[in-house]
């Protein structure tokens, strides 16, 4: 039992609210995970499902009207949600880090672009003289394969793909243990994204790095992670090694993301369409949250929220699970 | 009905039009060029001029979609701006060839719509229409979907009002929002991305259009209502017999949504095949390098990284060589010193401008 080193990040029943002046919007119910130090995680699903809620809880990056109301993350042993803002503020970017999907909102355009990093440097002590501070962001520079002249140039000089680059070196700056990628190429064309993905994994690879991608590109997170969360209404519905999430989903709302999504290679299957639109989370309905979109739905799916099941490591909360064998009793 | 069809009858009807009858292409369009100037103003000339949409040749059938791909920047939105008259060519010809149901058996009327002026717009918008990629700046927030959907009916004098309520009614149920009596006076604010992005095809084809230029109408969307905007898009082009302009940077949409592709780069067209003739024999060195580039939703899938140099060049008067010349992995000095290759016919159908092909 003790063999099993303990996971960087613990996430354990983690619930978010948001306030508005309507209602209260249940964003994040009861979600639990586990990262290893050195692996990757994709968060997937339709946009409002929560996944950039959680990240925004792990980074403590909430806005006034939200308020976590259940749950810890653990990051190597110590609840992030108890800590203070000073040591939180400390601890950000330091020990985890967040590349952000709009990436000219990150860089201030009125600065040069090696000076923002710099300051992000020693404003964490991570390097002690200014020299050292810069001789680390040209190392940076050259690990995301942006030529480190381009330090002093203003942000408005960069195209889309080099500022996403200067932002990945930004959350590397630091030596985080945790990289956030929130859409990290959405906004960019596939022969950059490919350019950047791949850098981002070498770069996870050589620094022993934990990475979570949160993504509605389900072709980007088959190929960069290593389990992977479907995220339904703000819950985990399933989880497991991505191999076996793209293989044989066990939940239909797995199967069905999967099977809407085309592909330039392989047969040209068509292209099964999803009815409806994910619920208001502001009152979701009773009983699993898929159910009113899901094919397979009966009674009991309108009332009770679906159990556990598992199959080896990957597990899915559902009634009618698509592996037959696994159907709770109930 | 009657009156706009006489106003497309008088448009440039040309000489080739009973040549042309003979089951020719909806549109042809032939060395299509837009420049646009760089600095200079009112009382400085420009100092240089982006060459967004250089030579561009293709034709397109009737009911036929065609995709444009490309990375941002290459020209694809301008070729599609051109073709429904949003932009003025700087050179080349565009010509529309309609099937007129106001005038039976005579001469089919050919379209040019650089030559259209004033009122003969409004009968080349009846024909032409556009979805734009963002369901959420192209509609006036304080208007319902009724007036949103109606407009282009009250624009082209098209019935009264019950009329034109019965035809909204019937669109809004085609492109899947009903019942349609729940959906007509709401706005465009209470309706999910894939709800207004329907909308905004709903008011496209409420007038029937023949061609409508769609630029990247499902890149907003979410995967799942995508794949219901994708389909819906394919069932009404066949059964109104439109054609697409598809415009996209995305190759697997685009190999759901067009019979055939056309590649550009740097505002060439540098390929131009049947859907799968291009995706499973790409011949172009970029278009190879496109397709190795998008990822594959398969974990154990192997993909080699893109064979490709260097990042997208600006178009600002580019050299007369080859455009993909500087990032090209098989270019020789013989692509150095000879002008742009031309697009030749490597087999029936599948075109490349490639001197190394």
């Amino acid at each position: 039992m003790t063999e099993r080193p303990r996971p960087l990040l613990e996430v354990d029943g983690l619930s978010l609210n948001y306030r508005t002046r309507q209602a209260e919007v249940l964003a994040v119910r009861e979600v639990s995970f586990q990262l290893a130090r050195g692996e990757s995680l994709g968060l997937v699903g339709e946009s409002g499902c929560g996944k950039t809620s959680v990240a925004n809880c792990l980074m403590r990056l909430l806005p006034d009207n939200a308020r976590i109301s259940a749950g810890r993350v653990m990051l190597d042993g110590q609840d992030i949600l108890l800590m203070s803002e000073e040591d939180m503020r400390l601890h950000r970017w330091k020990r985890i880090a967040m590349v952000f999907q709009a990436a000219m909102n990150v860089l201030d355009p009125v600065y040069r672009v090696g000076h923002q990093i710099v300051e992000a440097i020693e404003a964490h002590g991570v390097e002690d003289t200014d020299a050292g501070a810069r001789e680390r962001v040209a190392r940076l520079f050259r690990m995301v394969g942006l030529d480190p002249q381009l330090m002093e140039r203003y942000p408005h000089e960069f195209s889309g793909g080099m500022r996403q680059r200067a932002v990945i070196a930004m959350a590397l700056s630091c030596d985080p243990d945790l990289i956030i990628a929130d859409e990290p190429t959405t906004a960019l064309d596939v022969i950059v994204q490919d350019r950047i993905l791949r850098e981002l994994k070498g770069i996870q690879q050589e620094l022993g790095m934990s990475v979570i991608y949160i993504s509605h590109d389900i072709a980007v997170v088959a190929e960069v992670t290593d389990t992977v969360g479907v995220m339904y209404a703000g819950r985990l519905v399933e989880m497991g090694d991505t191999a076996d999430i793209f293989r044989t989903p066990i939940h239909p709302y797995t199967a069905a993301l999967m099977s809407a999504f085309p592909s330039v290679v392989g047969e040209r299957r068509p292209l099964a369409s999803l009815p409806g639109e994910p619920p208001n989370l502001a009152d979701p309905p009773p009983g699993c949250p898929f159910h009113p979109r899901c094919a397979h739905a009966t009674e009991v799916c309108r009332t009770q929220y679906p159990p556990q099941v598992s199959r080896g490591g990957q597990w899915a909360a559902c009634w009618h699970p698509l592996d037959a064998t696994l159907a709770p009793a109930g | 009905m009657e009156r706009e069809s006489d106003t497309l009858g008088a448009l440039n009807t040309t000489a080739t039009g009973s040549d042309a009858s003979a089951g020719g292409p909806l549109v042809s369009v032939q060395g299509l060029t837009k420049l646009f100037p760089v600095g200079g103003n009112l009382f400085r000339k420009p100092s240089g001029f982006i060459h967004a949409v250089d030579d561009v040749s293709f034709q397109l059938a009737q009911g036929e979609s065609l995709g444009l791909v490309g990375e941002s920047g290459c020209g694809k939105t301008t070729v599609g701006k051109l073709l429904v008259k949003l932009l003025e060519p700087s050179g080349g010809s565009i010509s529309f060839r309609f099937a007129d149901e106001g005038r039976d058996g005579d001469s089919e009327p050919v379209v040019d719509p650089s030559a259209i002026r004033g009122r003969q717009l409004r009968s080349f918008r009846r024909q032409v229409q556009m979805i734009f990629q963002d369901p959420y700046e192209s509609m006036n927030p304080r208007r319902t979907i009724y007036d949103i959907i109606s407009e282009p009916l009250s624009v082209q004098g098209i019935g009264d009002v019950q009329d034109r309520v019965d035809r909204v009614v019937e669109i809004l149920t085609l492109v899947g929002l009903t019942p349609a009596g729940t959906f007509l006076f709401r706005h465009p604010h209470e309706l999910s991305g894939g709800q207004r992005q329907r909308v905004a095809i709903a008011r496209a084809l409420v007038i029937r259009p023949s061609f409508v230029v769609a630029d990247e109408p499902t890149s907003m969307l979410d995967v799942s209502s995508r794949t219901g905007v994708m389909t819906l898009m394919q069932d009404l082009a066949q059964d109104l017999g439109v054609a697409y302009l598809y415009v996209t940077h995305d190759l697997a949409v685009a190999r759901y949504m067009c019979h055939r592709i056309a590649v550009m780069y740097l505002g060439k067209v540098v390929e131009l095949a049947e859907t799968e003739e291009l995706l499973r024999n790409p011949l172009h060195p970029y278009t190879k390098a496109l397709l190795s580039a998008v990822p594959l939703p398969d974990p154990g899938a192997h993909r080699e990284p893109p064979d490709i140099r260097g990042d997208l060049a600006t178009p600002i008067d580019p050299p007369s060589r080859c455009r993909f010349y500087d990032r090209c992995p098989v270019a020789t000095a013989y692509c150095l010193n000879h002008p742009h290759p031309p697009m030749e016919d490597k087999s029936p159908g599948h075109m490349v401008a490639c001197y190394e092909v």
